[in-house]
């Protein structure tokens, strides 16, 4: 018989992965006998409540956690007094170091865990007892480096992501990563080239058009927006962006008018040496009446706050213009449109159709619209309901210009006839503001002159 | 009802139903030797293939039943313990087990799935080598082909393609031995098990197809899987089967000695489905009762597999204190064997992960190896590197 000897229990994993247990109660006491296998405690893993048997015989001398602590695999829960030598098997992880290892919650089945760094950690190398190696099957690594130094490596992100930071011109190595483990995530993409944090920025970027409000895009022109202040950052799931862009409830409201005299305002200006060299289409004439239309019904000109439960009202805009590129369709907009000439506004609309069809929108470009417009007239449509851009309160979309049988003066006659589809967000918009700026949309396409009395 | 009700087949025993020889469906009916309260009945077809069982051998079964649970709660044990990584209890399928593995040959060839430990003991088995894999000390635990019995398939059902195909080759020997596969009620949904019976059935190779039907496919039961009759599964192949109450040494025992005859006859392979029950969970880290009613374990408790040929023993006066105390003794001994082999079993090497790879050398595994030995040297001492190690 050998002397009395002090054995610890410590929690072992008891399913597969598991990285930490709840002891639910202890069937046992201090001062307790218990024989090999006796069961000791009632213990609840993330799978199941199992019973613990006692991994020897003897008397129990401590007890560690208490009932309802969570602890984790690997440290001691309990301590026996047991004679010596015989069948008593270590203590479940006994070799391990006094502290654990902190282990990462790696169930089956649920995938493994990022790590921080791609590859292993290497222990300080005993640099006199080995002779130096080439390592052929590392030869893609950098060069081997003193042990206290990190290699450099490729941030670490995903692949839908890096796609984004790419299209986006944005380096991953200037973007700090939120995401576990560093990983930079999307939400760190779309914060770094601004307006990430805004509702659209959950919609896929080329898909749902980028033309993001003007929240960080405008930061330091505060003066031309009225808003009360912001409590903290504001950080929305991407699941809460989607919803909000698809909670904006949608009215659309059509509107065909005789474009006749637009059109021959434009054949006129295209002659005229003030406008020579540039590019005039319906579509500036459109843009224009849009902006001069916007002046009288503002409250289309702004944007729903779902988590703040504000109204932001623009004092500006910047008109975005729906554009199918190579990549499928973006929404760049053009900033301070308001404030351009005719001639500023069609020299600025080409630049922007010209880039993005190359395909070399820039971000800025992309964010920070705040209303929109659509030419479906260049594919021959007549009219549609055009989807909002996430968090703008309109979208027109302007029809092709057709010759058609129309009434003028009491007369049936061949006209130039566009239709105008406008769709609002209800929420901002009443139908009453909705219609009279369609109505003098139309009014300034029917009668380019109205400009001098709306303007 | 959620369980079958053992011996209560419905109609009597009509026709064909039972007949080993029958190709079409079993009518449901459980063979059953043994009742539940530990009744021997008679029964025409299958007391032939179990007359020679004699008063010693009876004993000697339940001294395996009582043993194979032992091993079982005892490797439980060892896993809340931290000492197994894993381990699959086999507690309420001792029957179907032991019955159909006492029944084998030497040279008759076992595939088994990942609980069939206790076939594994009948097989002679080295207790450390049947834990080896549970602890997470290597990939297989034995050599096949020193006890004729495969390592353990984890992959649901693939072992009845390895014991069709082993079948095959015992045609080829012009041998009379019989592969006999193990698997349970949810592997029969996977392709592989329907592959290798239709292959069987169109070489009529030599194999038994032994199915445990436990009622539980992890969280699964049974009767989502299969509006019939497991057993009946296998008309749909032309391969004739038989439904046994798989808590019954007997029965299990007859109906694998009709199967294993025929097999080695020449008349092909044999569907058989022992109707058990996995009374533990599915493995150490499964929480049965997130998913099946108290009621049913408590109403296969009463069926248990154990108590009824104990009871047996008890009516022919074979259960004596000297019997009792025997089987105790050997159970204890085989428990603390297989404990006290389980703790000193010593942790492989790193490159132990090499061996056993290719049966013959590879110069790309040997590369890997040379280059995983110089990683190893990088941290100068290989020997405490790897230990270090091993203690996570």
């Amino acid at each position: 018989m050998t002397a009395a000897m002090i054995k610890e229990f410590r929690l072992p994993d008891l399913g597969e992965g598991l990285t930490e247990s709840e002891i639910v109660n202890w069937k046992v006491n201090v001062g307790d006998t218990v024989r090999l296998n006796q069961v000791i405690a009632e213990v609840e893993t993330a799978k199941a409540v199992v019973e613990l048997p006692s991994p020897f015989a003897g008397v129990v001398t401590a007890l560690h956690e208490q009932p309802g602590t969570v602890v984790e695999v690997g440290k001691p829960i309990v301590s026996f007094e047991v004679e010596g030598d015989a069948d008593g098997p270590p203590a479940a992880g006994a070799e391990a170091e006094a502290e654990p290892a902190k282990r990462e919650p790696n169930l089956v089945g649920y995938g493994a865990v990022v790590e921080t760094t791609g590859r292993p950690v290497r222990r300080q190398r005993n640099l006199a007892a080995v002779p130096p190696l080439v390592e052929p099957a590392e030869t893609e690594r950098p060069p081997v480096e003193p042990a206290e130094t990190k290699p450099a490596e490729r941030p670490r992100s995903t692949p839908p992501v890096r796609k984004l930071a790419k299209d986006l011109g944005v380096a991953l190595e200037d973007v700090h990563g939120s995401g576990r483990g560093g990983l930079i995530i999307r939400d760190d993409v779309l914060n770094f080239v601004g307006g990430g944090d805004l509702p659209a920025a959950g919609q896929e970027f080329a898909a749902a058009g980028a033309g993001q409000p003007p929240e960080r895009a405008v930061s330091g022109q505060g003066e031309r927006e009225v808003r009360s202040p912001i409590k903290g950052v504001r950080k929305l799931t991407a699941a809460a962006m989607v919803s909000s862009a698809f909670t904006a409830p949608h009215v659309t409201e059509f509107l065909t008018v005789d474009v006749t005299p637009a059109m021959e305002l434009l054949a006129r200006l295209k002659s005229s040496k003030a406008f020579a060299g540039l590019k005039l289409t319906p579509l500036t004439l459109v843009a224009k009446a849009a902006l001069i239309a916007l002046r009288r019904n503002p409250s289309l000109n702004s944007r729903w706050d779902e988590a703040n439960q504000e109204i932001v009202q623009f004092n500006y805009v910047n008109l975005g213009i729906a554009a199918a590129t190579p990549r499928g369709l973006t929404v760049p907009n053009i900033k301070d449109a308001d404030r351009m000439s005719l001639a500023e506004l069609s020299r600025a609309l080409t630049e922007l159709t010209e880039s993005a069809r190359a395909g070399k929108t820039s971000p800025a470009d992309l964010s920070g619209g705040t209303i929109s417009i659509t030419n479906i007239g260049v594919f021959g449509i007549d009219a549609g309901t055009p989807i909002l851009n996430p968090g703008e309160a309109a979208i027109l979309a302007m029809g092709a210009v057709r010759k058609m049988p129309w009434e003028y003066q009491d007369q049936v006659a061949l006209r130039q006839v566009m239709t105008l589809s406008l769709s609002f967000d209800h929420r901002l918009v009443d139908g009453e503001q909705g219609s009279r700026f369609l109505a003098d949309l139309g009014a300034l396409q029917a009668d380019p002159g109205m400009a001098l009395a709306l303007a | 009802m959620l369980t079958d009700e053992l011996g209560q087949g419905g109609t009597a025993a009509e026709g064909p139903g039972n007949r080993a020889e029958h190709q079409g469906r079993t009518s449901g009916n459980l063979v059953q030797l043994i009742t539940p309260a530990g009744e021997r009945v008679s029964h025409p077809e299958y007391d032939p293939w179990v007359q020679d069982v004699t008063d010693e051998q009876l004993c000697s079964l339940y001294e395996d039943l009582v043993v194979i649970r032992r091993i079982d709660t005892e490797a439980t044990a060892l896993q809340r313990q931290g000492e197994l990584a894993l381990w699959p209890p086999l507690l309420g399928q001792e029957a179907s087990q032991i019955g159909s593995a006492r029944t084998l040959r030497d040279d008759d060839f076992v595939f088994p799935s990942y609980r069939d430990n206790g076939v594994a003991y009948c097989r002679g088995i080295k207790l450390t080598d049947i834990i080896r894999v549970w602890r997470g000390n290597a990939a297989g635990g034995w050599d096949p082909y020193t006890v004729n019995m495969a390592t353990s398939q984890i992959v649901i059902g693939s072992q009845t393609l390895h014991a069709t195909g082993y079948a095959m080759g015992i045609q080829n020997d012009g041998a009379d031995s019989v592969a006999i596969t193990y698997f349970g009620d949810g592997a029969t949904s996977e392709g592989d098990v329907n592959e290798a019976m239709v292959f069987a059935a169109s070489f009529q190779a030599p194999v038994v197809f032994f199915c445990q039907n436990n009622h539980w496919a992890i969280s699964e039961p049974v009767r989502l899987q299969s509006h019939i009759h497991i057993a009946d599964r296998a008309a749909g192949f032309g391969i004739p089967s038989m439904r046994v109450d798989g808590n019954d040494v007997l029965a299990v025992m007859a109906a694998t000695r009709v199967a294993l005859d025929r097999a080695r006859r020449g008349g092909g392979p044999t569907f058989i489905e022992a109707v058990t029950y996995r009374m533990g969970p599915h493995t150490t880290a499964d929480d049965p009762t997130r998913y099946r009613d108290a009621n049913e374990l408590e109403d296969w408790a009463a069926k248990d597999p154990i108590r009824r040929v104990k009871a047996l023993l008890d009516r022919k006066g074979l259960l004596t204190e000297k019997l009792e105390a025997a089987v105790q003794q050997k159970a204890d001994a085989v428990a603390r064997e297989m404990r006290s082999g389980c703790i000193n079993m010593p942790d492989p090497e790193p490159l132990d992960v090499f061996k056993h790879v290719y049966s013959t050398p590879n110069s790309w595994l040997d590369r890997q190896q040379d280059h995983y030995a110089r990683y190893l040297a990088s941290f100068g001492d290989p020997a405490g590197a790897a230990s270090e190690e091993g203690a996570h």
